[in-house]
């Protein structure tokens, strides 16, 4: 336990170790698992200790902002619907499940049946049934931001989608945080559950609105059962002095089909822990990223792809665009396990620097056991190509619209993929809006 | 038109044009010949505004406006039109959604209506027929995977839905066969009128049999050493450029 003792963060360790041992009895009634987990959690993060340059997986991700920093939790508010309007879908979503400041709004969520059998709500009128045990079942990495999320949470959105059923329309999930004066922290989570050859498609939207500094750390856990299809989409607009972590782990079983859509659009420091399991044959895995910064701020993704089985394949394209002095991290893994032949992986990151201080460290990490198998990958780092620039110049578009129709045919390679046109639509200007400014 | 006075300018601390003088009118279509190297390309760069090259000395009015003061996206608007070389390939940006914005960000400069969709795509369609153009090349990325020949009809199809008031054909002609340069020539020539002013650089001859200049100008070491009809294009293509470099090394001691 001494390097606990000698670890930077390690003031700040005791103090989350002091809430989740005042917090015990205000914690939300659940079963009796889920309190072992949490005091499971607690010790593993205890363990563990806040992050530093020193642990590998953080090398180029300096968290000492967060670590230094005495968050209290978020307090109840209200938000306007009008605030959250565009990240809201109305008729064309099957649910919408909103959280301010961790807690469930009722007022601004949307929560019907979708389609018969669906659960779609709140995680926490649901943590007793036997589905919700499926919390249990996805095995946690050993992170420390994903064990204080799991010892720490409040509430989360839980969607559970029964065999055989085609959810038509998405859900959609809504993490709200408000300003305040002081640092607050909230605990975001969900769960989803896809059943035995159903499909659905589920958004998740983080909104940091007003100022002050905020961090979310959130965890989204995903079990796609045998011959499933999910397509997850996450945009997250932390505001500019906000932080915030994230892990998305997923467990696939035989023939699931599985796409990730990930977008950081905003936040001082951002990073993403993303983690799939392809724990059967024929499973298909997409993951689709995209990370704009600028300023000061830094964005971390860290993906591991775990090949645990035969057969599976996985396409993964991050692409970034960092201007001002903003630094992009990221970590591709790509484990083949022995047993996983014919493994089919393919990696690519691409980053574009807009300024002369922006900076990417990006690095593929390939963990092959198995020797017949296809592994690809590339990363490529980029300026704005000044002949194109030149080109659409001399044609008469101004040197400012010229930049950000480069910057969108950039992006528009992960923008089209999103198949959500609501969504897609509403993405583009949302580029357009966080796409660094010209340097001139 | 077009009034060129000592345009002195270079690249990477290279001196390139060392006092380029000419005069171009409406109506008129001017041929720049020379040998590769002479500095051709560069002056239609530097008055297409390449962000590469430096003007050191000299001035460029066009339509009395002082042309070195604008930017590229300026220039074009007030209606200079450079044919690439090169054309850059741009993936991502579809051909069509870019020719659109370039012609409504002119007309926004100029202050007339900007066209809808539909206008646009009846404007364009009689302009891809003169250069044989497939409808699917619009719907591709800017000449991304276009051929040469189809890079340079590219151009040129621009340039018509564009209609600019000074053309500058930058080497249009190389890597064209015959029939692809009979077609470019047909789209050229359809936009020759006396409002209009075109500026055709070449290193042969050839194309000026399809595009018929009304004055050749030689360009020698970033210097107009010879200029006249459009027979002297014939004469340089007979002797070569060898005999007007020679006189120009006396011509430029006396300067």
């Amino acid at each position: 336990m001494s390097s606990v003792v000698e670890h930077p963060g390690a003031g700040s360790v005791e103090r989350y170790v002091a809430e989740f041992e005042a917090a015990a009895d205000r914690r939300p009634a659940g079963p009796a698992w889920l309190e072992t987990r949490r005091r499971d959690a607690m010790e593993r993060f205890a363990a563990l200790g806040l992050p530093t340059t020193r642990d590998e997986e953080y090398r180029f991700t300096n968290v000492g902002p967060i670590t230094a920093t005495e968050f209290a939790r978020a307090a109840d508010a209200s938000v306007d619907r009008a605030a959250i309007v565009q990240h809201l879908y109305g008729d064309a979503v099957a649910a919408e499940i909103v959280f301010v400041n961790g807690r469930f709004s009722a007022s601004l969520s949307t929560v019907g049946t979708p389609a018969a059998g669906v659960v779609a709500g709140r995680l926490a009128d649901h943590i007793q049934t036997a589905d919700a045990a499926s919390l249990a079942a996805v095995a946690g990495p050993d992170a420390a931001f994903t064990a204080l999320n799991t010892a720490l949470f409040d509430d989360g959105a839980l969607v559970c989608v029964p065999k055989n059923l085609v959810l038509e329309k998405p859900i959609n999930i809504v993490f709200v945080t408000t300003g305040a004066a002081q640092p607050t922290v909230s605990y975001p989570r969900v769960l989803l559950v896809a059943g035995e050859h159903s499909q659905a498609q589920v958004i998740e939207t983080h909104i940091g609105l007003g100022g002050g500094v905020h961090f979310s750390c959130a965890v989204t856990e995903v079990v796609a059962a045998a011959s499933s299809r999910l397509e997850h989409y996450r945009l997250q607009f932390e505001r500019p002095d906000g932080y915030h972590y994230c892990r998305l782990q997923l467990q696939a079983a035989r023939s699931a089909t599985f796409l990730s859509h990930a977008f950081s659009l905003g936040g001082a420091i951002v990073r993403n822990d993303l983690g799939a399991v392809l724990g059967g044959e024929g499973i298909d895995c997409t993951l689709n990223g995209l990370y704009l910064a600028d300023g000061d701020t830094l964005v971390d993704n860290h993906t591991t792809i775990d090949h645990a089985q035969p057969h599976c394949a996985s396409h993964e394209v991050y692409k970034g665009i960092l201007g001002g002095r903003a630094r992009g991290v990221f970590n591709g893994k790509i484990i083949v396990r022995q047993d996983a032949q014919k493994t089919d992986a393919k990696q690519t990151n691409k980053a574009m620097l807009l300024s002369g201080n922006a900076q990417i460290n990006t690095k593929p990490q390939l963990e092959i056991l198995a020797d017949d198998v296809k592994c690809t990958h590339g990363a490529t780092v980029g300026q704005l190509d000044s002949d194109a620039m030149f080109y659409l110049q001399a044609r008469g578009i101004a040197r400012a619209d010229a930049r950000a129709l480069l910057l969108r045919a950039f992006a528009g390679d992960i923008v089209n993929r999103v198949g959500f046109e609501p969504l897609r639509e509403r993405l583009d200007g949302w580029l357009l809006a966080q796409i660094p400014k010209d340097a001139v | 038109m077009l009034e060129i006075r000592d345009l002195k300018a270079g690249a990477e601390g290279r001196d390139i044009l060392k006092g380029v003088t000419l005069s171009v009118k409406r109506g008129e279509v001017h041929a720049i010949m020379g040998p590769n190297g002479s500095g051709k390309s560069t002056l239609a760069r530097v008055l297409a505004g390449h962000p590469a090259y430096e003007v050191t000395a000299g001035a460029v009015e066009f339509n009395g406006k002082d042309l070195l003061d604008l930017d590229p996206e300026e220039r074009a608007c007030e209606g200079v039109f450079m044919a690439f070389q090169y054309p850059v390939e741009i993936p991502g940006v579809n051909n069509s959604y870019f020719l659109k914005a370039a012609l409504n960000a002119q007309k926004k400069y100029r202050g007339e209506p900007e066209l809808d969709a539909m206008d646009f795509l009846e404007l364009v369609k009689d302009r891809l027929q003169v250069l044989h153009i497939d409808d699917e090349l619009m719907r591709r990325p800017v000449n991304e995977g276009f051929s040469g020949g189809e890079k340079k009809r590219n151009e040129i199809f621009q340039m018509l839905v564009l209609q600019p008031s000074l053309a500058i054909l930058d080497e249009t002609d190389s890597g064209l066969d015959i029939d692809a340069l009979k077609t470019v020539a047909e789209g050229v020539n359809a936009m020759r009128s006396p409002d209009r002013a075109i500026v055709v650089v070449t290193h042969y001859q050839r194309l000026l049999e399809y595009i018929v200049p009304d004055f050749v100008h030689v360009l020698s070491e970033g210097r107009i050493v010879k200029s006249g009809g459009k027979e002297l294009a014939l004469e340089l293509e007979a002797k070569g450029y060898g005999w007007l470099e020679a006189d120009a090394a006396p011509a430029g001691a006396r300067g």
